[in-house]
């Protein structure tokens, strides 16, 4: 894992002291709300309808134990005693007060944490595939390539007023398991000729305009990847647009010029560049690697004792593959049947903490379906793990079922949702573990957003799940068909939406279809995809 | 920083400066007429247009002028950075809603100049071109990166 | 009824204009008329309240009722976390709000 040094530890420092001195400001009326906004935000800092809430950065979604313990202290001592972890591997804490904000970022600094650049108009934290590092199908750790871009866009001063939030992944692997293609940059690290550079994606994302970004360079070498990456920015920053909130966004621009001339004014503005120096001095790519270096594995069991069936159906669905045989990368499913998507205690995030240092080499991932993962378990561990996960009430069986559904925060606690999220959530969950569909159901992604921005990631659902606002009532749409993998689509809207009772029914539905339809090893995507809306539109609808 | 009421008579009034040379006094045009006019000295530019239009009389121009209209819109930070990396070498002059919390930025741009509509509370401004003992990024301020540090 | 809310300024916590001090019940909310934004404007610069805005309400047997869902969540809190409202042994506390 990257460990600050003096100089990034003085960066973090000094945003804390900025930050204080810029909430003393408008605590004494320096700054007008409109004025300071921009600038808590830029710090996390947001006014949710109960309270501030700090969206608190997990870069590239890996932290150790002594990051999630006090990431657990700050949700006791500051907050009440939870927090949320999000789709973009972050953790956002619901109960803030802006006189401990400051404080706060203190506390997170003292880890070699922060809350730079989580909100505003600028790039945000870089996220990346949960597996990095411990995947047996990726071509590199991205994770080196992740701090890099890290360093460079914090507090990067032309790019702190863009038209619009602007977000970054990067994996190394050709199965995407970060929702790549829907980033505003998507950076693929690929092999080219035995060289090791980087495709970049540009202009997805989701929210009101969902797209999917298209490729606009399909190698860049790797000594140039900050340079690329400022071209693709300074092209937005002058001619993204500014006169339309809803139309800001990197992948308005590219789909309005097309991404051919988009891609000719970022190569132009690339070559003007490269005789800039604005590339860090490839050493510091050599500097970072061994940060990233993998622990020392050992060779051990192979294979689990199934005897507990529901340790083995656990072992199952919750663990991945693993680059060494004796290892798995095993998921904390933070989806317990009828609970909130992605709440974690205080005590839970401990117990988290406790069990990386005791099996996964004191290391952490967010995933960005709200879970976490310990990337490097030894399979002799693996039942002493579950057990003490079953405990803690963390060892739901449920990855990529319909019962590990992503879901906003939704009316619950956003000031932006139309709708609720989390009851559908949780009456769904407890729907399907009830019934024993999930079982018969295999992988079914269920993403639910409480309004059009789509944080609950719906357009990329096999099916979705949009709250809206109808007369005053909430009201669900139901689409079908997303995939935020490396098969990237968007769903499509089934027809009019429901109420709350009626959109859980209409999910109980479209499963049956599905179940009804399906050929051999097909999930719901497939069979979707291969006898389209019709039957799904029938079931619902006549 | 040079005392801001020695600065002249400039329609906006400058409150930082970090340039030891004449304030230039009179008016700017805008960017349409700069290249049109052969002997305009001082030219203000708006966020929507292209600084790269004034490439080729950067020679002529002692005063450049980057308008703020809102703090929010953050285009003249490219417009600043594009000229300082084609060589400009006269005042580059922030204008408009310029706030304490944007000028380490606007410096690091490449401003040596500030006219803020209102005019900034000096200790917060001390402490806010002050921000960053040291940066990530390379850009036209001359000053070495973190990056370029750890590997001296 | 026209009532008033916002977020504490250093608190965040959601309050409501109860005629010469802000409250955290809604119930304590007092019909302002056309006072509105009078009072917003000035409560705003003396800093007691952030982003105050004006809604629609109304005053029933049980107390006070914003129109929105949205003010009604507020007054109340998360409708999944009824530990974390207002007064967390009154379990009907959220029965009106959706």
């Amino acid at each position: 894992m990257y460990k600050y040094d003096s100089y990034d530890q003085a960066m973090v420092d000094a945003r804390v002291e900025e930050f204080r001195d810029q909430a003393r400001r408008r605590l004494e009326g320096k700054l007008t709300e409109d004025q300071f906004k921009p600038l808590r935000l830029m710090n996390g800092l947001y006014l949710q309808l109960h309270a501030y809430m700090l969206r608190v950065a997990i870069p590239y979604g890996t932290l150790n134990s002594e990051q999630m313990t006090a990431l657990a202290n700050i949700a006791d001592k500051y907050d009440r005693g939870y927090g949320h972890f999000t789709t973009r591997q972050n953790l956002q804490y619901n109960w803030i007060k802006l006189e401990d904000a400051a404080d706060i970022l203190a506390d997170l600094a003292k880890v070699e944490m922060h809350a730079i650049q989580t909100s505003g108009n600028c790039i945000r934290n870089i996220s990346s595939d949960h597996f990095a590092g411990a995947a047996h199908d990726e071509l590199v750790d991205p994770r080196p390539y992740a701090e890099l871009l890290r360093q460079w866009s914090s507090f990067h001063p032309e790019f702190t007023y863009l038209p619009r939030k602007f977000k970054i992944c990067v994996i190394a692997a050709k199965k995407d398991r970060a929702a790549m293609r829907l980033h505003d940059i998507g950076i693929q690290i690929v092999e080219q000729d035995g060289e090791i550079g980087a495709a970049f994606y540009v202009g997805g994302g989701m929210g009101r305009t969902p797209m999917i970004a298209p490729m606009i360079r399909d190698f860049v070498p790797l000594d140039q990847l900050i340079t690329y990456s400022e071209a693709c920015l300074r092209v937005y920053n002058r001619y993204g647009r500014r006169d339309n909130k809803y139309k800001a966004r990197i992948k308005i621009l590219v789909h309005e010029l097309g991404r051919e001339e988009y891609t000719r004014q970022v190569e132009e503005e690339f070559a003007h560049m490269l005789g800039q120096g604005v590339e860090p001095p490839r050493e510091e790519l050599e500097r970072l690697k061994p940060f990233f270096a993998d622990p020392v594995f050992e060779d051990g069991t192979k294979t689990v004792d199934r005897a507990d069936p529901d340790f083995a159906l656990w072992v199952d669905r919750n663990t991945h593959r693993h680059k060494h045989d004796s290892y798995v990368s095993a998921v904390i499913s933070l989806k317990p049947v009828a609970g909130i998507p992605g709440d974690a205690t205080g005590d839970q995030m401990r117990v988290m903490a406790k069990l990386a240092k005791q099996y996964s080499f004191d290391e952490l991932r967010i995933m960005h379906t709200q879970n976490v993962v310990l990337p490097h378990v030894k399979i002799a561990d693996l039942h002493a793990l579950w057990t003490q996960l079953d405990a803690a009430d963390l060892g739901a069986p449920n990855m990529d079922t319909i019962e590990d559904m992503i879901a906003c925060p939704g009316l619950d606690y956003c000031a932006l949702a139309n709708a609720r999220s989390i009851p559908l959530a949780q009456r769904i969950s407890e729907k399907f573990d009830t019934s024993g569909k999930t079982e018969k159901l295999g992988e079914l992604k269920l993403k639910i957003s409480g309004c059009i921005n789509a944080c609950g990631h719906h357009h990329a659902g096999h099916i979705g799940i949009l709250g809206v606002d109808k007369k005053g009532k909430e009201n669900y749409q139901l689409s079908l068909g997303g995939s935020e993998a490396e098969d990237v689509s968007l769903a499509k809207i089934t027809g009019p939406g429901f109420d709350e009772d009626g959109v859980i029914e209409a999910v109980e539905k479209v499963t049956d279809v599905y179940l009804d339809k399906r050929e051999g090893e097909e999930r719901f995507l497939d069979t979707y995809r291969r006898i389209g809306m019709a039957p799904f539109k029938e079931a619902l609808y006549d | 920083m040079t005392d801001r009421n020695d600065l002249g008579t400039s329609p906006d009034e400058v409150q930082f400066r970090f340039r030891d040379d004449e304030v230039v006094d009179h008016g700017t045009v805008t960017v349409d007429a700069c290249c049109d006019q052969t002997n305009a000295t001082a030219v203000r530019i708006e966020p929507g247009d292209d600084a790269r239009l004034l490439l080729p009389f950067l020679d002529r121009l002692a005063l450049v002028e980057v308008n703020f209209p809102s703090f929010g819109d953050g285009r003249g930070y490219s417009a600043a950075r594009i000229l300082r990396e084609a060589g400009y070498t006269g005042e580059l002059r922030a204008v408009g809603d310029v706030l304490i919390d944007q000028l380490s930025h606007m410096r690091r741009c490449g401003f040596d100049a500030f006219a803020p509509d209102a005019p900034l509370d000096e200790a917060d401004a001390e402490r806010a071109f002050a921000t960053w003992d040291n940066v990530y990024q390379s850009t036209v301020d001359g000053r070495r990166t973190i990056q370029e540090l750890r590997h001296e | 009824m026209k009532i008033l809310t916002g977020n504490d300024l250093k608190s965040g916590a959601v309050i409501w204009w109860d005629g010469e001090n802000w409250s955290s019940h809604v119930d304590c909310a007092l019909d302002v008329g056309e006072q509105g934004p009078e009072i917003l404007a000035r409560e705003e610069a003396l800093r007691r309240v952030n982003v105050p805005y004006i809604i629609e309400a109304e005053r029933t047997e049980d107390g006070v009722r914003p129109a929105h869902i949205k003010d009604r969540v507020r007054a109340v809190g998360p409708t999944v976390r009824p530990d974390l409202t207002l007064d967390p042994q009154n379990t009907d506390a959220l029965d009106w709000v959706i």
